[in-house]
């Protein structure tokens, strides 16, 4: 098991590299000047300009300046945003939560209906239900979803005026920031308000996020489910006199989880693809809405930190996963 | 007498001779409903875009300022001039749409031949030269593959430029680790059969190898794959035209027309569910069809 973990993680070690060196060589290759373009329409003094350049490493050759990145990079110096002035990392770290907080809702709707969509279509197969769930899942497949936040505005927010249109919360509520998530810190403040507010704002986000790994988990749970439901234990389990309901929420399901786990696990990049376009679109204050922005303003150093750091996190998720995998089967661990 | 008794196992053994493959291809393909109809859908849709300049009633960029917004055909105000109704600037949704057909079907087909060739050399190549070469091309793929596929492409098109051009190139980057993947399991697994060595043996070259003997053989996952690749590439390119970094304004591709019409959701409800309905249906059609390639080209499924 030692043996399969320092594999995996010997594996981590050249693709960290890996994107740095992308990362770097990237965002070196954009056409223009970053410290003119800093400057703006009203240009810049030239000796202020040669002053900038040293102070940020550009006149160095391009080998020392990745040199110099990486050094940074361990001292965990991200750069500093050309817009805001602000450390990247830090920017980072007030927005990280909001994404994870619109993901890991986005993960939970789909979990609460994808499951059970699943397994009924499983269970019932070739069954009306079945082909609706299966249609229904290819659909959400196959959905814009910069498109189906646009349709679900248009029906909940302008038509029915259920839910706000964009943000994460009512201007009037202030909660301090505890955790960072809004849910979380409004009850920890107590105020109800804020929390409903709150909600509010993240359902269709929410939605919105999540219909894509819905479709894949109710596909996924389906056909694992379809696969274990064939097996002789089950007929074994049934025979025994075991109530349906028993064999098929216990024994079946226990052993269809484990490629559905995996599978959810791998949406993380997904689910952060997704993550720029809903937060584009509801303007929610999260990473992938602040590096669509660093584009536009040509933040460098925000693009290629953001990237960094999305790209680390989900190397790592991935590595975890492949671990737990190893642990709960092992004949994963022996391969290869 | 006897030559009775003799000729009926000749007709037997007729019988049940394997049919040509690609009729029992098509009889495992139409079996499938939803496969048949994605199909269906795609010929429309290629039609369509073939025939564009005959089929749409206006010029896509044709703008015309007595009729801003005008809803369509159906609803009060609407005109049989317009059936979809028209944009902002008095453009022909409908027209835009068709040609937009055309411009999204070009993205697909031009952005997975690309990744597919590109890819398929990439993987045999590393099925192929085992050792450094491999590790290597399968490193960069690992590296492609961690990063965000939108993010990766959004990162290629800010060091490109903003483009349709520079959009395909950076979606067809994106796709690229799925072919390589694919190719090079499928020739490690292909290279170990009888039928290589017995070519080995009779002398073929690396190259006729690689291209004659194991790449037909690879080709049905390859297949499948480039179809459902279709679906991607058009949803990504319409996801960075829709951010503003894919197909610019007045190109009549359906995710920048969304983005155009983000800020008329209020007002104007056919400009924005148009577009976005014509990309469901153009990508809900190609993974039908590829959903229905896999099963009618997977011996494993096959009873």
């Amino acid at each position: 098991m030692l043996r399969f973990v320092l594999t995996r993680l010997s594996l981590v070690v050249p693709t960290f590299v890996g994107i740095t060196l992308l990362v770097f060589v990237l965002i070196r290759l954009i056409p223009g000047d970053p410290i003119e373009t800093m400057a703006g329409e009203r240009g810049i003094d030239p000796t202020r300009l040669a002053q900038l350049r040293k102070d940020y490493g550009f006149d160095q050759p391009v080998l020392v300046q990745y040199g110099l990145y990486l050094s940074r990079l361990v001292h965990g110096d991200l750069g500093r945003s050309i817009v805001t002035h602000e450390p990247v990392i830090s920017e980072f770290r007030t927005l990280f939560p909001a994404t994870i907080e619109l993901s890991v809702c986005a993960i939970l709707f789909a979990l609460c209906l994808g499951l059970p969509a699943g397994i009924i279509a499983a269970v019932r197969r070739n069954s009306i239900f079945d082909h609706g769930v299966m249609g229904i899942s290819l659909t959400g497949y196959s959905m814009p979803i910069f498109w189906w936040g646009l349709l679900l505005i248009l029906l909940f927010s302008v038509q029915l005026g259920w839910t706000p249109v964009s943000g994460r919360i009512a201007v009037q509520y202030f909660i301090e920031p505890v955790t960072g998530f809004l849910l979380i810190d409004a009850l920890l403040a107590g105020d109800f308000g804020a929390f409903r507010s709150a909600l509010s704002h993240l359902v269709l986000p929410m939605i919105v996020l999540g219909t894509v790994p819905l479709a894949v988990i109710a596909r996924m749970t389906r056909s694992a489910m379809l696969e274990v439901l064939g097996e002789d234990y089950i007929r074994t389990a049934r025979a025994k006199g075991l109530p349906r309901f028993r064999v098929i929420a216990i024994h079946a399901l226990r052993n269809a989880l484990i490629p559905v786990v995996t599978v959810i696990g791998l949406q993380v990049g997904v689910l952060f693809t997704g993550a720029i376009l809903t937060e584009t679109i509801f303007s929610w204050p999260g990473v992938g809405k602040w590096l669509i922005e660093a584009i536009n303003r040509r933040d460098y150093p925000v693009l290629q930190g953001g990237t960094l750091l999305i790209g680390t996190i989900v190397m790592i998720v991935n590595l975890l996963v492949d671990v737990t995998y190893g642990l709960i089967n092992p004949r994963i661990r022996y391969t290869r | 007498m006897t030559a009775g008794v003799f000729k009926t196992p000749v007709v037997v053994a007729q019988a049940s001779a394997p049919p040509h493959p690609l009729l029992e291809f098509w009889s495992y393909f139409k079996a499938n409903f939803g496969a048949v109809a994605g199909l269906v859908v795609i010929v429309v849709l290629v039609l369509l875009a073939l025939f564009a300049d005959f089929v749409a009633p206006h010029s896509p960029i044709l703008t015309n300022n007595t009729a801003f917004l005008k809803p369509p055909v159906w609803q009060q105000g609407g005109s049989i001039a317009y059936p979809l109704g028209t944009d902002a600037i008095g453009r022909d949704i409908l027209s835009r749409l068709i040609h937009g057909a055309r411009l999204s079907l070009l993205i697909g087909i031009a952005v997975v031949t690309l990744s597919v060739i590109s890819g398929t050399i990439l993987g045999l190549v590393a099925g192929f030269f085992r050792g450094v070469i491999e590790i290597a091309i399968m490193r960069l793929m690992d590296i492609t593959l961690t990063l965000p596929s939108l993010l990766l492409a959004i990162v290629i098109v800010a060091i490109l430029g903003p483009g349709l051009m520079n959009a395909m190139l950076a979606v067809a980057v994106v796709l690229l680790p799925h072919y390589v993947r694919i190719t090079r399991a499928a020739v490690i697994s292909e290279v170990s059969k009888d039928y290589v060595t017995a070519a080995k043996v009779a002398g073929a070259g690396r190259l006729r190898l690689m291209f004659k003997e194991v790449l037909p053989n690879c080709a049905a996952p390859l297949i499948v794959q480039a179809t459902l690749g279709i679906s991607t590439a058009i949803l990504d390119a319409a996801a960075l035209g829709f951010l503003g970094l894919g197909a610019q304004p007045p190109l009549p591709e359906w995710g920048t027309m969304l983005a155009d019409a983000r800020e008329f959701v209020l007002r104007a409800w056919w400009v924005v569910t148009l577009p976005g309905l014509a990309i469901l249906v153009t990508v809900l059609a190609f993974n039908l069809l590829g959903d229905g390639l896999r099963d009618a080209l997977d011996p494993k499924l096959k009873r």
